[in-house]
C-alpha cells in the first residue's frame, strides 16, 4: 500500500451537462510504474487524467495524488499539487514568443526558483530529452516531434514524481511518436518517475509492453501489466 | 530571498504590458493625472480653508452691548441664556464699571471726561465678548443673540468673513464630490486597462497555473502594473501642486485678498501634499487592478 503514488476510490464524475464521464473507478498506481490509459472516445481518459492534475474535480468518490487528497484540496492550494506532477499534452501548450530554454525556465521561474538552481534543471531536463543543442530556438523553429520534448522537458524540469501525458502522440507521425515514446521511457526508468499515458495509438500501446488501463464509458473494463491494446475491450 | 525574486519578475512582467498595451495604459495615466491634479487643488484648498478659519476662530469675537438701562438682573438673564446656545465656546462679561475704569487708564482726556459720568447717564454699555465655535454658523448666533431681552447691538468681525468661510468651503465640498466622479472613471479605466493586459496574457496564465504557479504569483505581476499606472500618473500633478503652490504663495505674499487669509506656509506643506498625491494615485491604481484581477482572472 505504501507503495501506491494514486489511489482512487469509486470516483464518479458526472459534468453539468450530463454527461457521466467516469463510473465508479476504483484504482491505484504504483510509484515508478507507466500505465497507459486506453479506451475509445467518450470512454473517459481525459477526464481521469484531468481529475489527476485536479483540472476537474469528481462528482463523488476519493482521490489521493502522492499523499494529497485532491478532492478536498481547496483552490488556492492547488499549485501544490501541481508542483508535484508534470503534464503534457496534445498540443504541446509553450510560449511562442519564448526561446526552448525560456519555455522550460518559466516552470521554474513562476515556483520562485534561483537562477543559478533553474539554470542547471533547466539544462539538465533539455539534456534528457535531447535538445540541448537547440536551447535557443523558438518553437515555430521546431517539428512537432521536437516541440513536444520541450513540452516534456518543462514538465520534468522540476523533478516530479509523476508525469501526466494527454494524448502526447496525438499530433505526431508513427516515427516522432515513437521517438517521443523512448523519451519517456527513459525518463520512466532513470529517475524512476511514475508515468500515465492517456492515448489512442495501439501500435505505440502494443510495441511498450506497460501496464495498461482500459476504460469504457467510464468504467475501468482491464488492468492489466504489460498489456496491448485490445480491440474487443474498446 | 524568494519573496524578492517573485517580486522582481512581477515588477519585470507589469512593466512589459505597461508598454505592451501602450495606448490604452496611456489613456489610464491621463486620467489618473487629471484626477490626481483636481485631487491635489481640494487638498491644497481645504487644507488652507481650514487653517484660515482656525485662524479667524482665533480672533473672531462677538461683541454684544446691552441697552444702557439694562438692570443686573436682566444682564445675568442675558448670560444664562448664552450660555444655552450651543455654537458659543466661550463667554466674558465685562461691566459699565470695568470698561470705564480700563479707558481711563489708557488717556487722561478719557479719565477727565468720564468722571464726570455717574452711573445713570454714562453712555457706556455691559457687554459680553464671546468666541463662537463654529464661524460658518456665526451669522445665526449672532441673530440668536439679538432676540435676547435687553441687548441693543451685536458685532461680529467684518461681515464678509461669513461668507468668504462658507464660500470657500463649499467649493471645497463640490471639489470632493468632482474627485470622487474623477476617481471612478479612472478605476474604470484601470480596470479594462488590467483586463486586456489579462487576455492578452491567456495563455501565459493558464500555462502557469499548469506548471504551479500559486495564486499570488499569476495576480501580483496585474496588481504592480495598476500601481505603476497610479504612480506614473502622479509625476506631474505632484510637479503642478508643488511648484504651483509655491508661486502662488509667493506671487501673493503669504495672503490671500486680506490678511485675514493667511495661507500656508509651502515648506513642509508641499511635500506632505505630494505625498498624499503619490499615495493616492498608488492606491487608486490598486483598486482598479484588484478589481479587474478578481473579475477576470479566475485563478
Amino acid at each position: 500500500m505504501k507503495m501506491d503514488l494514486i489511489r482512487l476510490k469509486n470516483v464518479t464524475k458526472q459534468y453539468k451537462n450530463g454527461v457521466t464521464a467516469i463510473q465508479d473507478l476504483t484504482l491505484s498506481i504504483k510509484k515508478g510504474s507507466f500505465n497507459f490509459v486506453i479506451g475509445g472516445s467518450g470512454s473517459g481518459k481525459s477526464t481521469l487524467i484531468k481529475m489527476l492534475y485536479r483540472e476537474e474535480k469528481p462528482t463523488t468518490g476519493q482521490i489521493v495524488v502522492g499523499g494529497v487528497n485532491v478532492v478536498r484540496l481547496r483552490n488556492s492550494k492547488v499549485y501544490k499539487l501541481r508542483r508535484k506532477l508534470g503534464i503534457v499534452f496534445q498540443d504541446y501548450r509553450l510560449l511562442p514568443k519564448l526561446t526552448v530554454y525560456e519555455n522550460v525556465n518559466f516552470a521554474m521561474e513562476v515556483i520562485g526558483a534561483s537562477k543559478v538552481e533553474s539554470r542547471k534543471k533547466v539544462l539538465k531536463a533539455l539534456e534528457v530529452v535531447g535538445l540541448k543543442n537547440k536551447i535557443h530556438n523558438y518553437p515555430d523553429q521546431l517539428s512537432g516531434g521536437e516541440q513536444q520534448r520541450v513540452a516534456i522537458a518543462r514538465a520534468i524540469v522540476n523533478e516530479p514524481k509523476l508525469l501526466l501525458c494527454d494524448e502526447p502522440t496525438g499530433n505526431l507521425d508513427p516515427d516522432m511518436s515513437m521517438e517521443i515514446m523512448k523519451v519517456l521511457d527513459t525518463i520512466n526508468k532513470e529517475t524512476g518517475t511514475t508515468i500515465i499515458m492517456a492515448t489512442h495509438d495501439k501500435d505505440i500501446v502494443n510495441r511498450m509492453k506497460k501496464q495498461v488501463i482500459t476504460l469504457k464509458d467510464g468504467r475501468l473494463v482491464n488492468f492489466k501489466e504489460k498489456g496491448t491494446y485490445n480491440n474487443e475491450a474498446v | 530571498m524568494k519573496l524578492f525574486r517573485m517580486l522582481g519578475i512581477s515588477f519585470r512582467d507589469a512593466f512589459k504590458s505597461v508598454f505592451r498595451n501602450f495606448s490604452l495604459s496611456l489613456a489610464s495615466i491621463s486620467c489618473i493625472t487629471i484626477t490626481l491634479i483636481i485631487v491635489a487643488v481640494a487638498i491644497i484648498a481645504s487644507f488652507n480653508v481650514q487653517n484660515f478659519t482656525k485662524e479667524i476662530e482665533k480672533d473672531l469675537t462677538i461683541v454684544v452691548f446691552m441697552e444702557n438701562d439694562a438692570t443686573e438682573e436682566e444682564v445675568l438673564n442675558a448670560k444664562n441664556q448664552l450660555e444655552k446656545m450651543k455654537n458659543i465656546a466661550k463667554i466674558t462679561f465685562e461691566s459699565k464699571e470695568k470698561v470705564k475704569e480700563e479707558m481711563s487708564k489708557e488717556s487722561e482726556v478719557f479719565d477727565t471726561v468720564m468722571s464726570s459720568w455717574t452711573d445713570e447717564d454714562t453712555p457706556l454699555k455691559d457687554t459680553f465678548q464671546i468666541k463662537v465655535k463654529n464661524v460658518e454658523k456665526i451669522r445665526n448666533t449672532a441673530n440668536n443673540i439679538k432676540r435676547i431681552k435687553k441687548v441693543a447691538t451685536v458685532k461680529y468681525g467684518e461681515g464678509m468673513v461669513d461668507q468668504l468661510v462658507s464660500a470657500f468651503s463649499s467649493i471645497t465640498k463640490v471639489t470632493y464630490g468632482i474627485v470622487i466622479a474623477l476617481i471612478l472613471v479612472t478605476v474604470f479605466l484601470i480596470i479594462n486597462t488590467i483586463k486586456l493586459t489579462i487576455f492578452s496574457r491567456k495563455r501565459e496564465i493558464s500555462i502557469m497555473r499548469l506548471v504551479g504557479a500559486s495564486n499570488m504569483t499569476i495576480k501580483m505581476p496585474f496588481i504592480i502594473e495598476g500601481m505603476i499606472l497610479g504612480a506614473i500618473g502622479s509625476i506631474v500633478p505632484i510637479l503642478i501642486a508643488t511648484f504651483g503652490y509655491l508661486a502662488f504663495y509667493n506671487h501673493f505674499d503669504g495672503y490671500l485678498f486680506s490678511k485675514l487669509i493667511l495661507l500656508i506656509q509651502p515648506e513642509p506643506f508641499i511635500y506632505t501634499t505630494s505625498i498624499a498625491i503619490f499615495i493616492i494615485g498608488i492606491i487608486v491604481g490598486m483598486i482598479g487592478s484588484s478589481t479587474a484581477v478578481r473579475k477576470y482572472l479566475k485563478v
